[in-house]
C-alpha cells in the first residue's frame, strides 16, 4: 500500500498548535491563526547555511584555548583536549570519556550527520528513510549535551580568583564552543525531517505518472 | 469545513492518519510508517502538569539565589551562585558567554515555566488565558534551549577538577538545581500539548 501524505491531499500540519489545515496560498491556521506551510520554509538553505558557520567555528573551537590558568608556576592555556587529558591522568577517567563523548565525540558526529543528512536530502539518494530519521531524532537529543564545557568554564573562572594561589581566566575557544553548540542546534531544528520520506513518496509518483503515459493511448 | 473530521499527519514524515478515540487507554500513539511519537492518550495531566510547574518554580528561584558551589582555599572561602558566575565571564571580556550561560540555566527555564503557568492555571479554572497562540509559541520555542541537566553535569565536572586544588563545598543550591532536573524532566514526559489545545478549544472564550 502507498503512503498518503498530507501534503499530496492539501493539508498541512500546523507547526504551533499541531492542528491539521487546508493548504492553500497564505492559508492560516483555523485554529491559532499561525501560517501554514507544507515544509519548513527554505529548511535546506538555512540549514546549510547554519551548518557551514559551526564548521567554520569548529576549529577555533576545538584548538584555541578555553582556559587559562595563571599562577606562580606561569600561565597554563588548556584546551578542551588538553582538559579530557587531565581529567584522564587524574585518575577519572569515568568524567574524563563523558567530556570527550560531549564535547569532542557528539559534537564532531553531529555535523557529519547532518551534513549526511542534508546530501541525502539534496541528491535524493534512495537510502532506508527511517534509519535517517531515527538518526535525526537522536541529533535533536544529544545536542544540549555538548554546553557541559561551556559551564565547567563558567564555574571554574567564578570560583578560581584573586584570593587563591591560581586565577582561571576564559579563553578565546568557549566563545567559539558555544556557538559551535548554538548553531549546530539551530541548524538541525531549520531542518525538515519530512524531507527525508518526500524523496521516496516523489520519486514514486514520479514513475507513476511515467508508467501512465506510457501506457496512456495517444 | 476547513478539513475531514478526525484526520491528522504525522509531524516527522507528513503520512495523512485517521485519529482514534483512545481516551479509555493510556500510552503514547507512535506513527506507523517513522515511528515518531504522535500524541499522548489518556493521560489527563493538565492538573499535574500544574502542580508540577509551581514546584519548578519555586526550585528555580532557591536554585539561583544560593550558592551552588563553594571552594575553601586555606581559610578563604569563596563561592558563587548562577549569577555570580555569569558576572566573571562578563569582566573577563566574554559576555557573549555570560549571556549564554544566564539564558539557558535561568532566563529560558523561567519564560518555559511561567508560560506553562499562563496557559495551564487559567484552564484549569475554566477561562481561556489571553493571548494563548502566542504564549504557547514562547513556551514552543523555548523548551530546546533550557538545559538545567547539562549544567548539573558541568558543575559535577568542575566540582571534580577543582578538588585537586582545594576542598570543595557543594552549596544549597546544587541540590535544588537536582530536584528542578528531576522535576523539569518529568514535566515535559507528562505535558501534553494536543490536550492543552483541545481544552482550549472546549473551554469557553
Amino acid at each position: 500500500m502507498r503512503a498518503i501524505t498530507a501534503a499530496e491531499q492539501g493539508f498541512a500540519l500546523c507547526e504551533v498548535c499541531g492542528r491539521l489545515g487546508k493548504m492553500a496560498e497564505h492559508a492560516r491556521c483555523p485554529r491559532c491563526n499561525a501560517p501554514l506551510h507544507r515544509r519548513k520554509p527554505h529548511s535546506l538553505e538555512r540549514s546549510w547555511a547554519l551548518l557551514i558557520a559551526a564548521y567554520v567555528l569548529y576549529l577555533p573551537a576545538n584548538l584555541l584555548p578555553i582556559m587559562e590558568t595563571r599562577s606562580l608556576f606561569g600561565v597554563q592555556r588548556d584546551t578542551i583536549m588538553s582538559g579530557v587529558a587531565f581529567l584522564w591522568n587524574s585518575g577519572s577517567w569515568m568524567l574524563a570519556l563523558i567530556v570527550f563523548v560531549a564535547s569532542v565525540a557528539v559534537p564532531l558526529l553531529k555535523l557529519l550527520s547532518l551534513t549526511a543528512l542534508l546530501l541525502a536530502v539534496q541528491r535524493r539518494s534512495q537510502g532506508e528513510p527511517l534509519q535517517h530519521a531515527r538518526l535525526y531524532r537522536l541529533l535533536e537529543l544529544v545536542g544540549r549535551w555538548s554546553m557541559l564545557d561551556v559551564y565547567v568554564v563558567a564555574i571554574l573562572v567564578a570560583l578560581v580568583q584573586a584570593q587563591s594561589l591560581a586565577t582561571m581566566a576564559p579563553g578565546p575557544g568557549v566563545l567559539a564552543f558555544g556557538a559551535v553548540v548554538v548553531l549546530s542546534m539551530l541548524a538541525t531544528m531549520a531542518f525538515d525531517p519530512r524531507l527525508l520520506w518526500d524523496i521516496k513518496t516523489n520519486s514514486k509518483s514520479e514513475k507513476e505518472r511515467r508508467e501512465r503515459e506510457r501506457t496512456a493511448p495517444v | 469545513m476547513t478539513r475531514p473530521p478526525h484526520l491528522t499527519a504525522c509531524h516527522e514524515c507528513d503520512l495523512l492518519l485517521r485519529e482514534i478515540d483512545l481516551s479509555a487507554e493510556k500510552g503514547t500513539v507512535a506513527c506507523p510508517r517513522c515511528d515518531a511519537e504522535l500524541y499522548r492518550v489518556g493521560r489527563n495531566s493538565l492538573e499535574r502538569s500544574l502542580a508540577l510547574t509551581c514546584a519548578a518554580l519555586v526550585l528555580l528561584v532557591i536554585a539561583t539565589t544560593f550558592p551552588i558551589v563553594g571552594l575553601n582555599i586555606q581559610g578563604h572561602e569563596i563561592e558563587t551562585t548562577v549569577f555570580g558566575a555569569a558576572r566573571q565571564l562578563w569582566r573577563d571580556d566574554m559576555p557573549g558567554v555570560a549571556v549564554l550561560l544566564l539564558a539557558t540555566t535561568v532566563l529560558i527555564p523561567l519564560i518555559e515555566l511561567c508560560a506553562l503557568g499562563w496557559l495551564l492555571l487559567p484552564l484549569h479554572l475554566g477561562y481561556r488565558p489571553a493571548g494563548f497562540s502566542r504564549v504557547f509559541r514562547a513556551l514552543q520555542l523555548a523548551h530546546p534551549w533550557a538545559m538545567v541537566e547539562v549544567f548539573i553535569l558541568g558543575v559535577l565536572v568542575s566540582l571534580v577538577k577543582l578538588s585537586h586544588l582545594a576542598d570543595v563545598l557543594p552549596g544549597p543550591a546544587i541540590w535544588c538545581f537536582g530536584a528542578l532536573m528531576l522535576v523539569l524532566s518529568v514535566l515535559s514526559s507528562i505535558v501534553d500539548y494536543r490536550e492543552l489545545w483541545q481544552t482550549w478549544e472546549a473551554t469557553e472564550a
